[in-house]
């Protein structure tokens, strides 16, 4: 019996030869002049946990320590979620397969949770719909993320522009967020 | 340009703008509904939300039918059709009336008195009947067609009504750039300014006024205007609920719309510009149709050109009627008396009443009305101070307007817990220290007179913005003209002995009912409240609490704060249920929660079942199986060769750091330290009182990594009660959990032919008995797919779980399904999983443990690891009760007949004879046809029951005992050859 | 819906958190030494006052910190909120405070206006 068993293989999606599913009819939504609901791009996540500054040399990245913020840079996004706890978001096959940081913890979430985008200036009313956090600019400026409630399900929250957001959520609530936006998508 | 719209089934014109009340006012329909109790004719007594009589039907026609709405409220649009209510057949004949005629036999609590016997009529009986007698509107009879919204906002002011006070406190508030939300119940802003028509506002006259401060506030990006929107509730922390009305005033609304939307708005600070309701007087014969609030007579006459009657009589005991007396001249209505009720009547507006040719009548007061549907005659007079009646006159009349004064609205502030102080010389009660971050304006906090009210309002949204965090110069005054201040009004209590001079209009509550209720010693206004039902109608009594404090008060010879108010509670007026339930309906009431299989299974005809939110296979039937017939051939297909099964929704949690194997010695009583990377144990978690709380395998797949699943309902709660104390108790360990419930598709492989369905697909891996025993993990992958491989078993037979990344579940799932076909094998369900499981004598927490339930009384105390110093839930274990005898203890059931299934929950007696009283032995907790046994099986938790093993006791059934030997829980294979194979 | 601090993100909505009892209810070191008596104590006793409460919240749906607060039971106000493992804030009396106003209406309960 090995010691340890070999890591998990961080595989980007795209190199395998099976197509990826996406839990929910992830038709996009568009309400001209006004919103614009999409999945995110495919994209490669890790939970982080633990030290900060081991985990920043282990991905190349300073991890904020402000609560409730996101950092980006090297075409990746670290988004604060706890005190020592960070959703790292990067392109597929981006991400060296390394699993083990001194201090720390690194899982794979790439399967966990999918992405959805809002773009356009209804985008804080529809979230509104199901979101109590105050999204005003001043309240809930650009580069701030945060875990919360949208509706009945939990969803991580992250606005990247004035009007654009970008959305998380563990794939079984997708069906029910996305829904819940196209309902709400009319105003 | 005039609308059409019907009113029990007549069509009628309307205007643009109209209320369905002001609409056949102006159609010369003054009968609008029938009493609540007695089906007394009833018409409009109100102009605004307060009314209490004129409740309506409205008929969409496709289904949207809404009972209980306030004809003073539905804005008629071309083809609206509504319809009276509670009145058979007709509303001019209703049989029903019959009622007011043994109205002595109905007062205050008849209920209580007259219906005692027999016993259970009351139910049977009696209940029914009056409830059909006495009602509001027909619930519907079909789902809701219409949907619903609801939206969370946020703002620095919200400003509550848009009269006077409420458009000059959000112009300030919002001149400095403040966030600010102004809301009305009526379709257009202004509230009262909407019907003054001599006032002059800045040289505007007062709709004109209104216009331009709402120009202005909609010209501010940060300003929100809602309109048709009542604020109906006040919630902790400056929430404040409102139900914006979206569509009823369409004619054809867009079916995309919401009907509805409620608003969660959070405030920094509120300005409760509520207004104040006119008071009803009471005297005999006050309901009669035409007989309405003199203020409303003048709205309806000066806003809506609506005449509410030909001739009128204003009664009054304050000033404001002189005004309303003096518009309705104007308006081209005869007024042939203004009676007061006071001695001296000489502030302005007297004069000008006067000066303009009425005759006013000083210390007069109305004696009763006649009229058959309608007022046609008030019978006048004046009363010494002995009680006798002078000057007794009849006034031919259409309209009595009445005015008591005004009560302001303190809904919304008595809600946010704002303590009321009692005002005598208004006998008003008035705001007093607030409770939260709000503050009221204008008639609501008794400022009346248009200037007053303007200047109030400016100034408390100013202190608004600025309590908020902004600059807010108060504005410059505004200048007003034409607005006679209006003297404060001493109202003049009620005579004692007069008979039905109603004071709850809605509920059919009279000055008897409340002075019979003080006589039966009920002294307190919550308990006459409760007695006689007095203010708990749909309007909350807003005409009618004031009056009734007033005369209890008199009646005991008590200031009226000692009698004490009654609890206002939100709504403020009937919010649907629409629009609380917002969109959680139909889909959207809960997340359904698939797995990634679920669209395979579905297109491969499974039957589901609702798991929590999850939505779980529950057999895969074939041709015309039935339920039975698939489950027994699923579980005969497991046994003899292989099934596949979806255990995605098993919950999984990722342990890892350098104490991770200290840390799950705490949490689980198991012993973890030696276990090996690569193997799995099956692990038992307690709650701190020493109960079973979850269950599930664990592997560890290094040194500082575990891989651990929990049953799919306890996923959120074990992993909280993991965090719990590894945050609180043990913050020294260094340990990181993280939910991979989601991230992992698990495909259970179970029967003798799991290895050979398998070893094809995974990628060189050896998955022989020697290299992967029961009980161990490997991480490989499967046809090119990462995967966490378990060789776990919850059937008894040779098994693997195949963990795979949950968007490649499919595919592997259908490469791993066609291995199974080929096989022999077939997919399954939970029922089967169940089955399989239970012949095995394997538990499934919550089923056969229920809280209550120990380790020992399981059979599963072999887990506990008795070396260990402490771990959650030890040190209960210890107490005598935890193994006393006489405990419940899991065992198996066999049923006489082999072929009775047991009901889960059946009770177990002793005898077959089980009378009223017999001690129960236990109770069966799972049950199953026959599947692989060739007989029935069941479970059950058992007294002493592993003392019991080969007695026979009695499964308590509806049709008779069923006598069932006591047998080892283990049906199959307890050895654990096939296990092991 | 109230507005709960929490030390970590700020004020946020009640949606987000769950409430977990009362603070400051350390679980004893040697289990194993506590009499019956003791045990059922820490397990179950709770001082359920009328006034300022120091309890645990988790701000589940945000950073998933467990955290301590004091709230008035009476008024449902937070009066301060603090990281687990430190000691409760010097100024916020532990018991009903006696200056709490008696309940307005003990009918509260009941019925609609």
């Amino acid at each position: 019996m090995p010691d340890t068993l070999t890591p998990d293989r961080l595989q980007p999606r795209d190199a395998l030869p099976i197509l990826f599913e996406l839990p929910y009819d992830a038709r996009p939504l568009v309400v001209p002049g006004r919103l614009l609901l999409h999945p995110a791009p495919d994209l490669a996540r890790l939970v982080l946990r633990g030290d900060a500054s081991a985990l920043g040399v282990a991905f190349s990245l300073e991890l904020p320590t402000q609560p409730c913020r996101a950092v980006e840079a090297n075409g990746r996004s670290a988004l604060w979620l706890g005190p020592d706890e960070w959703l790292l978001l990067a392109s597929p096959g981006t991400l060296v397969p390394t699993v083990s940081v001194p201090g720390a913890a690194v899982v794979d979430a790439g399967h966990r949770q999918v992405g959805l985008i809002l773009e356009g200036p209804s985008a804080p009313d529809v979230l509104a719909a199901g979101c109590p956090l105050d999204l005003h600019p001043t309240a809930f400026p650009v580069g701030m993320c945060t875990r919360t409630v949208f509706g009945k399900a939990e969803i991580v929250l992250w606005r990247q522009d004035n009007a654009r957001f970008h959305v998380e959520v563990w794939r079984s609530f997708a069906a029910y967020v996305h829904g819940l936006l196209e309902r709400a998508a009319p105003l | 340009m005039s609308l059409r719209f019907s009113f029990d089934g007549r069509s009628y014109l309307g205007e643009p703008g109209d209320t369905l009340a002001s609409a056949l006012l102006a159609n010369g329909v003054r009968l609008l509904g029938r009493s609540f109790k007695y089906h007394r004719p009833r018409g409009l007594l109100a102009a605004g939300s307060e009314e209490p009589n004129a409740l309506v039907e409205v008929d969409r026609g496709y289904g949207a039918r809404t009972p209980n709405l306030r004809a003073t409220q539905v804005e008629v649009y071309d083809g609206l059709v509504a319809r009276s209510q509670n009145r058979f057949p007709s509303l001019g004949f209703d049989l029903q009336a019959v009622n007011d005629l043994a109205a002595p036999l109905l007062s205050a609590g008849f209920y209580y008195k007259t219906f005692m016997a027999p016993r259970g009529a009351w139910a049977k009986l009696y209940e029914p009947l009056i409830r059909r007698a006495a009602g509001l509107g027909r619930a519907p009879d079909v789902a809701d067609p219409d949907h619903y919204a609801s939206r969370y906002a946020h703002c620095d002011v919200l400003v509550i009504g848009s009269g006077p006070a409420g458009l000059a406190a959000a112009v300030a508030a919002s001149a400095g750039g403040a966030r600010v939300i102004l809301c009305d119940e009526q379709p257009r802003f202004g509230g009262s300014l909407l019907a003054d028509r001599s006032a002059r506002i800045d040289g505007l006259a007062a709709p004109d006024w209104v216009a331009a401060q709402v120009g202005v506030l909609a010209s501010r990006p940060e300003v929100t205007l809602l309109t048709r929107t009542t604020a109906f509730g006040w919630y902790p922390d400056n929430m404040v609920g409102l139900a914006q009305r979206l569509t009823d005033h369409l004619p054809e609304p867009d079916p995309t719309l919401p009907r509805e939307r409620l608003w969660q708005v959070r405030a920094k600070q509120v300005v409760i510009a509520a207004g104040a309701i006119e008071r009803p007087l009471v005297f005999p014969g006050n309901d009669r149709p035409g007989v309405m609030l003199a203020d409303a007579a003048r709205t309806f006459a000066v806003r809506y050109n609506a005449a509410p009657g030909q001739r009128a009589v204003i009664a009054t005991t304050s000033d404001t009627a002189y005004r309303a007396a003096l518009d309705l001249q104007a308006c081209g209505v005869e007024v042939a008396l203004i009676a007061d009720a006071r001695l001296r009547a000489d502030g302005p507006l007297p004069a000008a009443a006067r000066a303009a040719g009425i005759r006013v009548e000083t210390g007069m007061r109305v004696l009763a009305t006649r009229g058959r549907r309608g007022i046609r005659v008030a019978i006048m007079g004046r009363i010494d101070l002995d009680g006798r009646v002078r000057n007794r006159e009849w006034v031919r009349c259409s309209l009595l307007g009445m005015s008591g004064g005004w009560t302001p609205s303190l809904h919304l502030f008595s809600q946010s817990r704002g303590e009321l102080r009692f005002d005598p010389a208004s006998e008003t009660f008035l705001p007093g220290a607030s409770a939260a971050a709000e503050r009221s304006a204008g008639s609501c906090r008794g400022v009346h007179g248009l200037d007053d009210a303007l200047a109030d309002g400016a100034m408390a949204g100013s202190a608004a913005a600025h309590d908020s965090g902004f600059d807010a110069a108060l504005p410059a005054p505004c200048h007003v003209e034409g607005a006679a201040q209006a003297g404060w009004t001493s109202p003049v209590p009620a005579r004692r002995k007069q008979r039905r001079a109603f004071v709850d209009f809605q509920n059919d509550v009279t000055s008897k009912d409340l002075l019979l209720a003080t006589q039966e010693g009920f002294h307190s206004i919550e308990h006459v409240k409760r007695y006689t039902t007095t203010g708990m109608a749909t309007d909350q009594g807003k005409t009618s609490n004031m009056n009734a404090l007033s005369i209890v008060a008199a009646e005991l010879g008590r200031p009226v704060p000692a009698v004490g108010l009654t609890t206002f509670r939100p709504p403020y007026t009937p919010v649907t249920f629409g629009t609380l339930a917002g969109y959680s309906r139909g889909v959207l009431f809960d997340p359904v929660r698939t797995t990634p299989v679920h669209g395979w299974a579905a297109a491969h005809k499974a039957v589901f079942e609702d798991v929590g939110l999850w939505k779980r296979a529950r057999y895969f039937p074939r041709g015309d199986e039935d339920m039975h017939q698939a489950v027994a051939r699923e579980c005969r297909t497991v046994r003899s060769a292989v099934g596949l099964f979806d255990a995605s929704t098993l919950g999984k949690i990722e342990i890892i750091g350098a104490d991770a194997a200290e840390f799950m010695n705490r949490m689980y009583v198991n012993a973890w330290t030696k276990l090996a990377p690569g193997r799995c144990r099956y692990g038992l978690m307690l709650g701190e009182n020493g109960f079973l709380m979850d269950d599930g395998v664990a592997g560890r797949l290094a040194p500082d990594r575990f891989h651990v699943t929990t049953t799919t309902g306890g996923a959120p709660r074990v992993l909280a009660q993991m965090e719990d104390y590894l945050q609180t108790e043990w913050p020294e360990l260094q340990v990181w959990l993280t939910s991979v419930t989601e991230q992992w598709a698990v495909l259970a492989v179970q029967g003798p032919r799991a290895r050979d369905v398998l070893a094809p697909l995974v990628d060189g891996m050896d998955i022989e008995a020697a290299a992967m025993p029961h009980m161990s993990v490997a991480v490989g992958s499967i046809v090119g797919v990462p995967m966490r491989l378990f060789r776990v078993s919850f059937t008894g037979e040779l098994g693997f779980e195949v963990n795979v990344p949950a968007g490649h579940a499919q595919a592997v799932w259908e490469a791993v399904h066609a291995r199974v076909e080929a096989l022999g094998g077939c997919v399954y369900g939970t029922e089967a999983m169940h089955v399989l499981r239970a012949e095995k004598g394997y538990i499934i927490v919550g089923q056969e443990s229920d809280g209550t339930a120990t380790l020992g009384d399981l059979g599963l105390g072999w887990a506990i690891a008795k070396a260990k110093r402490d771990f959650v839930g030890k040190r209960s274990l210890d107490r005598a009760d935890m193994t006393a005898v006489g405990r419940r203890q899991l065992v198996g059931l066999l049923t006489a007949d082999p072929a009775c299934v047991l009901d889960e929950g059946a009770q177990l007696t002793e005898a077959a004879a089980a009378p009223v009283g017999t001690r129960s032995l236990g109770h069966v907790t799972s049950s199953y046809g026959e599947a692989t046994l060739g007989h029935s099986i069941a479970l059950a938790m058992l007294a002493d029951g592993r003392a019991r093993l080969g007695e026979t006791v009695y499964a308590q059934r509806p049709e008779g005992a069923m006598p069932v030997r006591v047998v080892d829980p283990v049906f199959l294979d307890p050895k654990g050859v096939r296990l092991n194979a | 819906m109230l507005l709960i601090p929490c030390p970590i993100c700020g004020i946020r909505p009640e949606a987000e958190f769950t409430y977990a009892g009362e603070a400051h209810i350390a679980r004893p070191a040697e289990p194993a030494s506590l009499d019956d008596h003791a045990w059922g104590e820490f397990l179950y006793a709770r001082t359920n006052p009328k006034g300022d409460h120091a309890e645990r919240w988790r701000h589940t749906h945000g950073c998933g910190r467990f955290f301590n607060a004091v709230r008035n039971t009476h008024t449902d106000r937070f009066i301060t909120s603090y990281l687990a493992g430190t000691a409760r804030p010097h100024g916020t009396p532990s018991a009903a405070s006696p200056d709490a106003p008696a309940m307005r209406n003990d009918t509260e309960q009941w019925g609609q206006a």
